[in-house]
């Protein structure tokens, strides 16, 4: 049985005096406990809504959310607010892009890791402090003891990522939501962050959520894919076959815009025309398509489903995919 | 920290000698002076040269302002022209007056500015958030002297319910020991004067904090609604604290930043002397007895020290503020 299996999610946000728009739209995907599962997308394509929502974290007012978020049978959408609030920090754990404006700049660190062991295992302001101290030790922060008492603004960006993978880990959650988490930082911090990252999942058994646009990080982590274009996932692979053999056009065009260095160096960088945003003229059909090299009439005309493949745990959300074995 | 306050008091003393050089050019450029207002129009030439040789003002003007300037640093400010009696007198009468409105104004505004700010910022958008804004764009326009009479007129006139005006009942005995009536009524155990001078304090403290107080409404439920879209915020609920933690670990802190600010501006304008509040309500402070000083007499000693007391006032209040938001954020502590 999957420890998340989200279903059908639905996010519509809905401002006054604005069309209604929807940012994530049924997408499904299911994490096993210990296992970590990518979501991939460029921005803007509903990603980080997707977290978000399954977190019960989006603004209450203006936006729908629908489906069913299952955390070990418990339908988190369901949940009265109150007993979410339990469960964040405590079952799920979830850290974010931007490490600085993450951290509160006018409360010490050292507080701001105790307050969730305060919150969720009744520890007394001392013991949850020295259960800090021994927190920002095991994420690697050196001389954790007089971190305790500094502010965010006297740390690196490195460590503050460190001490907010700390808090979010703090109660020994089963799932950890991590939001683009290396994107705020440099190339050299990125990888110790990652390498951190896994070593921790692996040591704990922690299932992890990782989400991205960088398809680096998800070849160094991730067991299992969801490609995201548009709120919709269209196309799951385990990370082998994902990056052997990409079945949608979309991501085989991400795939190929990563730079080699086994490319021609005269050769130009492959690159997908259009962005995201481009408006898409017809209601049903793919949502891609006005970008697609492989567009043919069906890809307009009807809404497209997404189908289990004979890959193990694939799907594909596509009616002219790449063919298997893409020839030189 | 304490290097920090010396410097700031080191400039305070550049300040100043700037500020009276200002000062004294300026009074002194004006039409008219203090010879002609005290003699009036029908003075002879003899008179009016016997005056201004015995107040000094026959003397080449750099001279006059090196004796200023002596006497300024000695602390002498000279005598007031219009009563004969030494500037530090007639200042010290009129200060704690001032003193005690203003801070009566400041905890009206204070205490009742954050809470309405904060409340109108968690009900954003909705009635009392939108009924928050209109009230407080009215406070903010309405004039004071108009809103002064207003109520004066109403809940004095009328109904009796607070006295018309003044600081005291003529017949309450209440024996001077700071100055503040309120205050000196606790210390002498004079309960009914401290009662009395209380009752007087209302009316004038209300309508002097009309304006901070909307200010301050104002600027807490934008810090408030700032706040609450922080990341930091989303972390603490990703944490899954209680609401009431978040709202005052989290949010309140930072969103009081810029109302410390704004509470210090306000206490500098205030403490400078409100004229037209004092006007209204016979109130002897510093806004009376600047009105007096300039229509009645063009009384330069009384005028150059009530300004010099203003700025030492707004200086002293910046690096209270400054001192404060050293407390509050980490950020802008000096190592």
């Amino acid at each position: 049985m999957p420890l998340l299996d989200v279903r059908d999610l639905k996010v519509v946000f809905q401002r006054k005096g604005a069309e209604p728009f929807t940012a994530v739209d049924g997408v499904g995907f299911a994490v096993e406990p210990g296992q970590t599962v990518g979501l991939v997308g460029e921005s803007g394509c509903g990603k980080s809504v997707t977290s978000l929502a399954i977190m019960g974290l989006l603004p209450r007012r203006g936006n729908r959310v629908t489906g069913e978020v299952l955390f070990e049978d418990t339908d988190l959408l369901r949940l009265r607010p109150q007993d979410l609030r339990d469960r964040r920090g405590r079952d799920i754990g979830m850290i974010f892009q931007d490490p600085l404006s993450s951290l509160n700049p006018v409360i010490p660190l050292g507080l701001q890791v105790a307050e969730v062991l305060e919150r969720h295992q009744g520890k007394t302001r001392q013991a949850a402090l020295r259960q800090a101290r021994e927190l920002l030790d095991a994420v690697g922060i050196p001389d954790p003891a007089r971190r305790l008492r500094e502010f965010p603004h006297q740390l690196s960006g490195g460590m503050r990522q460190r001490a907010l993978i700390a808090i979010a880990l703090a109660c020994k959650p089963r799932l950890l939501i991590a939001d683009e988490p290396t994107t705020a930082l440099d190339v050299t911090i990125q990888a110790q962050i990652l390498a951190l990252l896994k070593d921790l999942v692996d040591r704990s058994g922690t299932a992890l959520v990782m989400i991205t646009h960088d398809l680096g990080v998800v070849a160094g982590l991730c067991d299992t894919v969801n490609v995201l274009y548009a709120g919709k996932v269209v196309e799951r692979a385990v990370r082998h076959d994902l990056f052997a053999d990409p079945r949608h056009p979309y991501t085989h065009g991400l795939l190929r815009s990563v730079p080699r260095l086994d490319a021609d160096r005269g050769g130009r960088l492959h690159q997908i025309r259009g962005s995201v945003s481009d408006n898409i003229p017809w209601p049903d059909g793919c949502a891609f398509a006005p970008r697609c090299d492989r567009v043919i009439d069906d890809c307009i005309g009807a809404t497209v489903p997404l189908t289990p493949t004979r890959r193990r745990d694939g799907a594909l959300r596509c009616t002219n995919p790449v063919p298997l074995e893409v020839p030189a | 920290m304490v290097r920090v306050v010396l410097r700031r008091l080191s400039q305070l003393g550049v300040t100043l000698i700037a500020l009276m050089t200002l000062i004294f050019f300026w009074l002194r450029s004006l039409p008219g002076g203090p010879v002609d207002a005290l003699l009036g129009e029908r003075a002879t030439p003899q008179t009016r040269e016997t005056l201004t040789r015995a107040l000094g003002y026959d003397q080449p003007i750099w001279v006059q302002y090196g004796r200023f300037l002596r006497n300024v640093v000695t602390g002498d400010f000279g005598n007031s022209i219009r009563t004969g009696e030494p500037v530090a007198d007639v200042i010290s009468r009129a200060f704690p007056a001032t003193v005690e409105l203003a801070l009566a104004a400041i905890v009206i505004a204070v205490g009742l500015g954050i809470p309405l700010g904060y409340l109108a910022a968690r009900h954003h958008g909705r009635l009392l958030d939108n009924a928050t804004i209109v009230v407080t764009l009215v406070g903010i326009s309405v004039p004071i002297f108009f809103l002064g009479y207003l109520l004066k007129d109403w809940l004095t006139q009328g109904t009796h319910l607070f006295p018309p005006s003044g600081r005291i009942s003529t017949g309450v005995e209440n024996t001077g020991v700071t100055g503040f009536f309120v205050l000196d009524g606790l210390l002498t155990r004079e309960w009914d004067a401290s009662a009395d001078a209380l009752w007087h304090l209302i009316l004038p403290a209300v309508t002097l904090a009309t304006i901070p107080l909307a200010i301050i409404v104002r600027i807490t439920r934008a810090g408030v609604l700032d706040v609450l879209d922080e990341d930091y915020v989303r972390t603490a609920d990703a944490k899954g604290l209680r609401n009431a933690t978040i709202r005052k670990r989290h949010v309140l802190r930072n969103a009081l930043l810029p109302v410390v600010t704004t509470i210090g501006l306000q206490t500098g304008t205030l403490l400078a002397g409100a004229v037209l509040t004092e006007k209204v309500y016979n109130w002897g402070g510093l806004g009376t007895l600047i009105t007096d000083s300039i229509s009645g007499s063009r009384d330069y000693p009384v005028l150059q020290a009530l300004i010099l007391l203003a700025a030492v006032v707004f200086i002293v209040v910046n690096l209270l503020v400054d001192l404060s938001y050293a407390v509050i954020d980490p950020r802008v502590r000096v190592r």
